[in-house]
């Protein structure tokens, strides 16, 4: 109580001339320097931080080299980022027809647009669930043509576009269906159980590359001859299947969380059971699994990468050609450097995203 | 949608109707007997007090008649219905038979206002307007209209138990279940939620509550019915029943819940 006041009395008397300066000052001794041990750790990595960080900033940026028509072109010591900024057209729209770019263009744009349609709270829910039930059917739709626009084969989607359609196009149908499966999980009629059980626990202890490997090679075994499902179509249903057995767990996790008193004030009030779930119960564990479920999304995108072993080409199919091009040869670092980098811009603010949405959560259940 | 028929309710009931029968219930939790041949006639506009000491399947017993617990034996008729397997009949029942909880059991994340219309336009068909008005009249008459907006995590327990009985009057109910509804309260709340309910009785709805309030008992009651052990021991109008208890059970049940200090006045 004295030193307290002592301390205040003295800080009063001589009020630091730059106050930040005494407040930087002192959290950096809490945070960096509270014990000898830290304080090596601290010394430790800030020593290696100050060696490496200008060294990478000079490879990565002020020797490297951006602009040129071919290697030769790359003379400085650093990077040679010719291979991306040449062929930035190929990653992100893979073989897409020129005259057609503006569809993929809408398309992400469409995609890029989920994340502030939710965050907006003003607008009606049902808007929102019509937008991202429409949305998948509405990318299909520009990408692939039909139906007024020009047909464009899925042997010419390449590069980002798979990557992202794949990720936003199977999260969309994952989703229903995960919620469709833990339902089932919990239905009360044996068959629908059992089956929902078996599904779940097969698919969730089968890696998804076989998966993957089964839809490219046996699929078509199950099918009359001459009928064929498009390879993209194949993969992404295996990707939705996949991340969809995944999520119900989530959503059962959810739906456990419910207590039992919200059913049977449901129940009681006369809603059927697909009215209790849909308005009542789901909502509730939606809100509640939102960041697990955006986790999954994540997992999803990065899982996408996958579909190269079976042929398609996503933004890793086109990084492995680029680097295998003889005009582009040895400049693996950083084309897969460029690949992280676009990963990790992707997943930094899907990850961001869903802890802002948690903090938010907190905040609201009072 | 039969949504027309469901709304007659609001028409004025025959006084001397059955309002639920129940004959010979038996009801089983695997090998536990809870109900034991519990027999008893509720006439429309009756106020019917349910006591017991914990455990004597008071709650089970209530909720069997809209069926949130399943019956195994014995018939229950419900407004004139009688119940069976067919779904659609239970939530014909359901949706007439109001119900509020101990634990209030709103959702929480509907608003005041929501909670209360959203039975109404999913389950009556009616309009999101009209589902409005007939919410907050209710508001006004629990007088929780001031907080039309807030969500349940927002109030305290008496406001949400007086929601919680709005919004099951709501669905224009004509026979209203109660659970130990002010069992979870706070005592300086439980005279409001008692207030409304005694309301609602001078009403003329037709009331089964299981409860502890003896004063609301002595008060409201038109019969006191006294379970232990599954079966009813006794049952009898308020002023008999309290001042002269037939069974050594209910005397003994009634002098302690007397030492205990429930309200009495
Ligand atoms: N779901 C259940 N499974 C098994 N036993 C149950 C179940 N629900 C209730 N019981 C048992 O049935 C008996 C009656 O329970 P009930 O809840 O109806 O009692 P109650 O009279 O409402 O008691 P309280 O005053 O404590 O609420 C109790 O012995 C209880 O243990
Ligand atoms: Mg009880």
């Amino acid at each position: 109580m004295t030193v307290l006041t002592k301390q205040l009395h003295s800080d009063r008397q001589a009020p630091p001339r730059h106050p930040w300066k005494h407040l930087a000052t002192r959290w950096i001794k809490k945070q960096l320097f509270p014990t000898p041990f830290q304080s090596c750790l601290s010394l430790t990595t800030l020593v290696l931080l100050l060696w490496f960080i200008p060294f990478a900033l000079d490879w990565l940026l002020f020797s490297a080299t951006f602009v040129g028509d071919s290697k030769a072109d790359c003379v400085g010591d650093g990077a040679c980022w010719l291979p991306v900024t040449q062929r930035i057209e190929l990653f992100v729209y893979g073989f897409y027809p020129d005259t057609e770019i503006w569809r993929v263009n809408i398309a992400f744009g469409l995609a890029a647009s989920i994340l502030p349609v939710l965050y907006l709270k003003q607008v009606d829910r049902r808007w929102v669930l019509g937008y991202l039930i429409v949305l998948p059917f509405l990318m299909w739709w520009l990408l692939k043509g039909g139906a007024g626009l020009s047909e464009v084969s899925s042997t010419k989607f390449a590069g980002i576009l798979v990557t992202i359609f794949l990720g936003v196009i199977g999260m969309l149908f994952a989703l229903p269906i995960g919620i469709l499966l833990a339902l089932g999980r919990r239905s009360k009629k044996p068959a629908i159980k059992l089956l929902s059980v078996l599904y779940i626990e097969l698919v969730r202890s089968v890696p998804v590359i076989t998966l993957l490997f089964m839809a490219s090679l046996m699929i078509q075994l199950f099918f009359p001859e001459g009928m064929t499902i498009d390879i993209f179509l194949r993969v992404l249903i295996v990707l939705i299947m996949f991340t969809a057995a995944y999520m119900a767990e989530t959503i059962r996790g959810g739906l456990q969380g419910i207590s039992s008193g919200q059913f049977e004030a449901a129940e009681a009030l006369g809603f059927s059971y697909w009215k209790t779930m849909g308005l009542i119960i789901l909502p509730q564990v939606l809100r509640n699994t939102i960041p697990p479920l955006l986790t999954q999304f994540i997992g999803l995108f990065k899982e996408t990468t996958l579909v190269v072993v079976v042929g398609v080409l996503d933004v890793v199919g086109i990084a492995m050609s680029t680097t295998s091009a003889p005009e582009w040869l040895g400049l693996e670092h950083e084309v897969y450097l460029f690949l992280a980098l676009f990963f990790f811009i992707i997943c930094f603010t899907l990850s961001h995203y869903a802890r802002h949405l948690e903090k938010q959560m907190e905040k609201s259940r009072l | 949608m039969s949504t027309a028929s469901q709304l007659t309710s609001t028409e004025p009931v025959d006084r001397d109707a059955t309002a639920v029968s129940i004959n010979n219930l038996n009801k089983w939790y695997g090998n536990f007997h809870a109900l034991k041949n519990i027999s008893l006639k509720v006439t429309s506009g009756e106020r019917i007090v349910i006591c017991g000491p914990s455990g004597s399947g008071k709650s089970t017993l209530i909720r069997c008649i809209n069926q949130l617990e399943r019956h195994q034996q014995g018939s229950l008729t419900v407004l004139e219905e009688t119940l069976d397997e067919d779904r659609k009949r239970l939530q014909r029942i359901r949706r007439n038979v109001g119900m509020c909880f101990q634990h209030f059991n709103l959702f929480p994340h509907l608003s005041v206002l929501k909670n209360c219309t959203l039975p109404q336009t999913a389950n009556l068909g009616l309009s999101q307007a009209e589902a409005i008005e007939y919410a907050l009249t209710l508001l006004d008459r629990v007088q929780m209209r001031e907080h039309a907006n807030k969500y349940p995590g927002q109030l305290s327990g008496g406001q949400q138990q007086r929601i919680a009985i709005a919004r099951a009057l709501c669905m224009r109910p004509q026979v209203m279940l109660f659970d130990e509804p002010t069992s979870a309260l706070d005592p300086e709340m439980i005279a409001e939620v008692l207030e409304v309910m005694v309301d609602l009785a001078n009403d003329g709805m037709t009331m089964l509550c299981v409860t502890h309030e003896m004063g609301f008992a002595r008060r409201v009651a038109d019969r006191v019915v006294f379970m232990d052990r599954g079966e009813i021991v006794e049952e009898a109008p308020p002023q008999q029943f309290f001042d002269t208890p037939q069974s050594p059970r209910t005397k003994q049940f009634l002098t302690q819940i007397l030492d205990h200090g429930v309200t009495t006045a």
